[in-house]
């Protein structure tokens, strides 16, 4: 059996994940700063504006966790709250109407508006953004005889979040663009309507949490993997390298030119562990992941860039940190 | 040639009939094909068709001629009848056509004119009057008059109806009514029994006119016949020689002159001789005197004699089916000597003795045969009506010669239908027939409770009888009836549900039948001796329970049948089919078997071949082209079991096997057609599911958002299951889902996942899982009183002092309803009616008097508020104003509420977590639904976990996997699938705590499972009182949730706390938080004083409060007003 790096493992057994039995430095070890800086590393791995890819290593699981929980429910973004209906004469409830309103991610920027407080009517150009729809479904005039497409028959048959209009309040024309405030997409579908069907609404959109409602969480998820590694304990060659190599996510397991298996990149492993189900391959492979070695994958939904949820939250778990000395130390 | 090479050659030219068969492709679009002709409630409408177009002309003409005591002359005769297509009456005689759903919303009926065509005589003159109105017909939806037969989807659509219902209920004031299956025994058949173990072979006849039943017993070793018509039972050699069967050697001969059959005969005979009975007069004078007697005697009946009576009672009540011209016996007098020999063979040889509970012995009563008992009984009764008011009317003289026709009212037949079909009372005095519960309200809480109901079949046994055969799954119900879909508890067994590809037959005609037959080789029985009858060589054929004849060549008889039935020369749903216990041959025509379709193998080769299927696929072949090619035949529960069928191809046995199951999974009903992989599950939870799939709330139809019902559960986002079944697709459950697909990890989270409860994630909630809309209907009428007052609706009233609108009233428009869009809170009003009190007199012309009127408001009770989705205005059937108030409530689902999966696996939620806390895979996946794994091992619901697994592979795969009962994707290929995407090939993946961030330690089962939301709700169900009403007779405070009732400390508590010996507690709880009163008790004579005054000793001197229940005070009361005197004595306690 080669001789494994020093890092602290979980084990992939047939039936269960078990911790390697000494484990390195992650299970009573004090917390020491200045092994954790030498240690600690970020590396983004893939960026855009909705997705990124990072990895956090040499960090405890409750810090990566705590990370991961923060982006989901205590990172805020902007949502449609409240929706005053006019009219509605469409054949959606206006309950259903109103939460599907809220669950279309907005653009607008949280960190640019302050909570709403909880005692106030009113909403101010600093806590509130409003957006008008007003639709109405009308037959077209010309119905050509040949067509039965709804497209052809009636205008405004399908509302979509595009036709929400931005009403700004106060002095928000002038600090905010049209466009980086509305739907983040334009092509959500919201309703369907017929002749006669009428939708005339006014939105109001808060900042919150997502603690309070998802709609309000600024990621489509956040979450972590640990970093996948697999271990050749045998010479794996000929027909059993071809069905090793199929147990494993494509491009985890090479075959190199005299036929023999070897690990080329476990890192997108998605851990099937189905080397297990054939018994005479069964003891070439050690499947384990590294537990201070995490894989983050956070999906925004469009207000924020991933990266900057990201800081966001390590700026909030800064904050709720600095409270608790605060109040530690006010004692 | 050797024996050896012989056998060899032999063995070569069966080759190809040993050859595996080739299993045949897409043989299930077949079943499609079926339900495309015949609809999933075929049996409904076709036995309502039947009626409407063919038994009600029968029964018109059965009943033609109407005579007239006062004048012999006078007849009415009816030529014809029809019934029309459906209309309202709008008033003076002015009627418009009618939709289902207008007559849904405004509380009428839909229903059709009953017109006849009649001839009769007014004055001198013979009157010819077509088209004359006798009556209304209601009508079956979708059913060949209705206005929904052969419309377009667009055009259902434009009638506000789903193109997805099935029909095949009927709308009776705004209700919707399904005459539900009533399962019976067999009409004119023997049945040899053993009761209190006695043989008896019994038969009920019906007829038309008559119902009755006649039975043949042992009895102290001889053979007698008992009828309810008379008072004793009948030595059976009597009843012989009453039907001209004098000499012992003809019985004998009858009855069958073995031995065996002669030593039990003997008795039987001696007992006539002793009887000094020889002649048929004899013997008619003995059953004469044994009549029971008429209470009333008519000039009619004075005139006859015992003898004419009793003769007239053989030939028309005993035995009444079998017919009996000029009064000759002979075909009775074989058909009871059968009897007899039935008895004798049951005596012998106990295996000859009939399952009552075998299907083939029962038939199926549909919507038309009930509607037309009721309708002949309404009819004739019409027809004495007006024969009455002819006896009455005619002998007066008159200006203007009687017209019949003024007389015919069609209340009388309209208003009978109608309350039998919304009561269910099914009362037929000529039969001495009361059934309840005939009918019961389409329950409307999903599609599938729906089209459930409509397959429901209901038992006339006793539900409350402790018997397990008629419960018990037989074997005969293979196919015909669903083995899972029955319910729990009393219901169990006797309510049953029909399989898929179940028809029930209508009669048919027998007449040709029967000359096939003798055309065919069977002999009259009327010109053959008992000895020709009985010789064994010979076999009896029987058409519908009557004797046709004997054959020699029974099997050539049967091939014959089955070749004309196939060529399609005699109807399909003839059945034939041989008892070789009884040498008898059994043809039905008769309507009410179960029958389904199947196909026919010859020769080891299904006829059936991939060609057909091909062009089935093409759309160039339909099934009834199957039929008349005759490669599917129908066969009924009895010749069922007359033949060999292979469940799939490779059963088939070259030379045995005559048929060819077309899917298996048909064996299922509707309901238990939604279980994917029930073949996996534990029978009993199939049965638990096909009961909660009909509470499982999702959408009903299309036209949901256009009905006002009383109560009605939607789902905001339902969705079609991942995991489908053929019958899902086959019922368009999938275009009217009830249930959403949850991503369940099956693993233990928390403690709040005991006892099946289940654990939700919070995010899916916020995104719209398990939201659902309660609709909920306020209605009232606006009545118009004899004395010139109706009711009235005001506007809402205003505060006196400060002007504003006072709050019960804030909601209501100026026309004193509630506006639509309000959201209206518990006790508001909705419409703000006043009705003016029933006692004032009629008004005076012109005489304004001031009216008090009283105020009778609708309003809301609910512990949530409510909105108003609409309001409807109009008017029902009695030109009343109608206002219905439609409410709405969208629900989030709560701790409490209750979901279940397609494997009767219920549980309420047992703890809402928010997603952060919620356990998350490699992929970022949270599930929607935590689900405990201590529900597998005990429930053994195999299915569910091959469901989660195929949903998954669905899900990568972008498709649809099939559980199809006895079918289905394969696990293997499923978890291939899943290998193929990277997921393990167990559909375990690794999830991390959400809380901990760690890895979990075990490997979690998680993927899709369908969902269904039931509609217990806590919502509805919470309850808890401090204060609150009391009854007024006892002053205990009032009991169950919907009147703000008390929590009750019942007996076992109350015993509890006495064996504690906490007295204080219980004098708390049982007086004092309940009905304590103070009661004035006079300490001398110790009875009750009234004030403080005791009226017995006159003084006050003694009277003293003491604390006591009010219901004892109340005792004393009641006791003393019986004159019984409870006395109290009173001591100082202190």
């Amino acid at each position: 059996m080669p001789q494994l790096e020093e890092k602290p493992r979980v084990f992939l057994e047939e039936y269960r994940l078990k911790n390697a039995a000494n484990d390195y430095g992650m299970a009573d070890e004090k917390w020491n700063f200045k092994k954790f800086v030498k240690n600690f590393r970020i590396v983004i791995v893939r960026l855009d504006n909705f997705e990124m890819e990072f990895d956090l290593i040499g960090l405890q699981p409750a810090f990566a966790n705590a990370f991961r929980r923060l982006m989901l429910s205590e990172v805020p973004s902007m949502a449609i709250e409240k929706v005053m209906v006019r009219n509605n004469t469409s054949i959606i409830q206006d309950e259903v109407l109103a939460h599907r309103l809220g669950l279309i991610p907005l653009k607008a920027d949280p960190r640019l508006f302050e909570y709403r407080p909880e005692d106030a009517t009113e909403g101010t150009e600093y806590d509130t953004l409003e957006f008008s729809l007003k639709v109405k479904c009308t037959a077209v005039k010309s119905q050509p005889k040949d067509s039965y497409r709804t497209e052809d028959l009636y205008e405004n048959h399908s509302v979509y979040s595009s036709q929400i209009k931005w009403q700004p309040i106060g002095n928000q024309a002038s600090v905010h663009k049209e466009a980086d405030v509305g739907p983040v997409h334009g092509d959500i579908l919201i309703s369907k309507m017929r002749p006669g069907h009428e939708l005339d609404l006014q939105l109001i959109a808060v900042k919150g949490i997502g603690k309070d409602h998802a709609k309000f969480s600024p990621v489509a998820t956040a979450s972590y993997r640990l970093l996948p590694e697999i271990t050749l304990t045998r010479e794996v060659v000929g027909g059993q390298a071809a069905l090793l190599q199929s147990c494993f996510s494509p491009g985890v397991i090479g075959i190199d030119s005299e036929g023999k298996a070897y690990v080329k990149d476990a890192r997108y492993d998605t851990c099937s562990r189905n080397v297990y189900r054939y018994d005479d391959i069964k003891d070439a492979a050690i499947l384990s992941r590294i537990r201070d070695h995490f894989i983050f994958n956070v999906e925004s939904v469009g207000a924020m860039a991933p990266n900057v949820i990201f800081v966001e939250a390590v700026k909030i778990l800064r904050d709720k940190c600095k409270s608790l000395l605060d109040e530690l130390n006010s004692f | 040639m050797s024996e050896a090479n012989k056998k060899n050659i032999e063995w070569e030219n069966t080759k190809g009939l040993r050859e595996p068969i080739k299993a045949l492709e897409d043989k299930w679009k077949l079943v499609p094909s079926f339900l495309q002709v015949k609809g999933l409630v075929k049996q409904h409408i076709d036995s309502f068709n039947y009626f409407i177009n063919v038994e009600i002309k029968k029964i018109v003409q059965a009943n033609e001629k109407v005579f007239c005591d006062a004048d012999p002359l006078f007849y009415i005769k009816y030529l014809n009848a029809y019934v029309g297509t459906p209309d309202l009456e709008e008033g003076f005689n002015v009627t418009k056509a009618a939709t289902p759903h207008e007559c849904r919303l405004r509380d009428m009926t839909y229903s059709a004119p009953i017109t006849v065509d009649i001839e009769y005589i007014r004055g001198n003159q013979r009157v010819i009057k077509n088209k004359q109105l006798i009556g209304r017909m209601p009508l079956m939806l979708r059913s060949s008059n209705c206005v929904l037969t052969n419309k377009s989807d667009f055009e259902l659509a434009q009638l506000n109806e789903c193109p997805h219902d099935p029909g095949g209920y009927f709308i009776i004031r705004g209700q919707e009514k399904v005459i539900l299956i009533q399962e019976q025994l067999s009409k004119n058949r023997m049945i040899v029994d053993e009761f209190k173990g006695a043989i008896q072979c019994q038969v009920t006849s019906s007829t038309h006119e008559k119902k009755t039943r006649t039975n043949v017993i042992v009895k102290n070793g001889k053979y007698v016949m008992r009828h309810n018509a008379l008072s004793d039972d009948i030595p059976i050699a009597v009843a012989f020689k009453a039907m001209g069967i004098c000499t012992d050697q003809e019985i004998m001969q009858l009855v069958g002159s073995d031995d065996a059959i002669a030593k039990k005969m003997a008795p039987c005979i001696m007992e006539c001789h002793n009887l000094k009975i020889f002649t048929q007069n004899q013997a008619l004078a003995y059953i004469g005197s044994k009549l029971k007697v008429k209470r009333f005697q008519t000039a009619n009946t004075k005139a006859r004699t015992p003898v004419d009576e009793a003769r007239d009672l053989l030939a028309t009540t005993i035995l009444a089916h079998v017919t009996v011209e000029n009064f000759n016996f002979y075909v009775k007098a074989i058909y009871l000597a059968i009897m007899v020999k039935r008895v004798i063979e049951a005596e012998n040889n106990k295996s000859a003795i009939d399952d009552p509970d075998y299907y083939g012995n029962k038939r199926l009563e549909l919507a038309g045969s009930l509607l037309s008992l009721m309708f002949e009984d309404l009819f004739k009764r019409f027809n004495w009506e007006l024969k009455s008011i002819a006896d009455k009317i005619i002998p007066k003289v008159k200006a203007a010669p009687f017209d019949v026709v003024k007389h015919m009212r069609p209340d009388l037949i309209a208003n009978g239908l109608f309350t039998a079909i919304s009561s269910g009372n099914w009362t037929i005095k000529r039969f001495k027939m009361e059934r309840h519960g005939v009918t019961q309200v389409l329950s409307r809480l999903s599609y599938i409770s729906a089209l459930g109901m409509m397959t429901r079949v209901n038992s006339q046994f006793e539900k409350t009888r402790k018997v397990s055969g008629p419960r018990s799954l037989q074997p005969s119900q293979w196919g015909m009836l669903c083995p899972s879909d029955t319910p729990e508890g009393e219901g169990c067994g006797l309510v049953k549900n029909l399989a898929l590809m179940t028809h029930i037959t209508t009669d048919s005609s027998e007449e040709p039948i029967s000359r096939l037959a003798c055309n065919s080789g069977v002999e009259d029985v009327r010109l053959l001796g008992g000895e020709e009858i009985n010789h064994p060589a010979v076999y009896i054929v029987f058409l519908n329970g009557n004797i046709l004849g004997v054959t020699r060549q029974y099997k050539k008889l049967i091939k014959i049948f089955r070749m004309f039935r196939r060529r399609g020369l005699i109807s399909s749903f003839v059945s034939i089919y041989p008892n070789h216990n009884q040498r008898t041959v059994y043809i039905c025509s008769d309507g009410g078997r179960l029958c389904r379709p199947y196909i026919i193998v010859e020769k080891g080769n299904p006829l059936v071949q991939q060609v057909h299927l091909n062009e089935l696929n093409r759309g160039i072949r339909k099934f009834q082209d199957f039929l008349n090619d005759g490669l599917i035949e129908y066969l009924d529960v009895n010749e069922e079991n007359d033949s060999h069928i292979a469940t799939v191809e490779a059963e088939i046995d070259p030379y045995v096997t005559t048929h060819l199951e077309i899917e298996p999974f048909t064996i299922l009903g509707v309901c238990a057609g939604l279980v994917p992989y029930p073949h996996h599950n534990q029978s009993p939870r199939n049965t638990y599911q096909c009961a909660m799939g009909k509470q499982a709330m999702g959408t009903i139809g299309y036209n949901q958002k256009n009905r006002i019902d009383t109560l009605m559960y939607n789902l905001v986002y339902p969705q079609c299951p991942m995991v489908k079944t053929k019958t899902i697709e086959l019922t368009n459950f999938d275009k009217l889902p009830a249930g959403q697909n949850a991503t369940v990890a099956v693993m233990s989270y928390s403690g709040y996942d005991i006892e099946d409860a289940l654990i939700l994630n919070r995010a899916s909630i916020d995104r719209g899982y398990g939201r659902c809309l309660v609709y909920k209907s306020a209605k009232t009428t606006m009545k118009r009183y004899s004395n010139q007052t109706s009711d009235r609706i005001l506007g809402p009233s205003k505060d006196a002092t400060t002007g504003k609108v006072i709050k019960a009233h804030d909601i209501l428009d100026s026309d004193g309803i509630a506006a639509p869009g309000e959201m209206v809170e518990n006790r508001q009003v909705l419409i703000n009616k006043q009705m003016p009190p029933a006692t004032i007199n009629p008004i005076a012309q012109g005489q304004q008097q001031q009216i008090e009127y009283k105020e009778v408001p609708v309003t809301y009770k609910g512990p949530v508020e409510s909105y108003i989705e609409k309001v409807m205005v109009s008017a029902n059937a009695e030109d009343a104003f109608l206002i219905k108030i439609l409410l709405r409530q969208t629900r989030i689902p709560e701790i409490g509420d209750k979901f279940s999966s397609r494997h009767g696996q219920k549980g309420v939620t047992g703890l809402i977590v928010q997603q952060e806390d919620m356990p998350f895979n490699d992929r970022g996946i949270c599930p929607d639904m935590i689900m405990n794994p201590h529900g597998f091992p005990s429930r053994m619901t195999v299915g569910k976990t091959i469901e989660l697994l195929a949903g998954k592979a669905g899900l990568m795969e972008g498709k649809f996997h099939y559980g199809t009962a006895f079918g289905g994707s394969k696990v293997k290929d499923v978890c291939n699938e899943l290998e193929k995407h990277g997921y393990n090939y167990h559909g375990k993946d690794i999830f991390y705590s959400g809380i901990t961030g760690e890895p979990l330690e075990a490997y979690i089962y998680s993927g899709p499972v369908y969902y269904q939301k039931l509609k217990h709700m806590v919502q509805d169900k919470m309850h808890a009182r401090a204060r609150g009403p009391r009854a007024v007779l006892t002053r205990q405070p009032t009991e169950g949730r919907s009147r703000d009732g008390g929590l009750r400390l019942g007996e076992m508590e109350r015993d509890c706390l006495i064996g504690y010996g906490a007295s204080m507690l219980l004098m708390e709880r049982l007086m004092l938080a309940s009905d304590a009163f103070s009661a004035d008790i006079c300490g001398a004579c110790g009875r009750l004083a009234s004030r403080a005054w005791c009226h017995a000793c006159r003084s006050s001197a003694a009277v003293s409060a003491v604390e006591m229940p009010y219901a004892c005070k109340l005792l004393f009361q009641e006791l003393a007003s019986m004159n019984i005197v409870p006395k109290l004595t009173l001591k100082k306690y202190c």
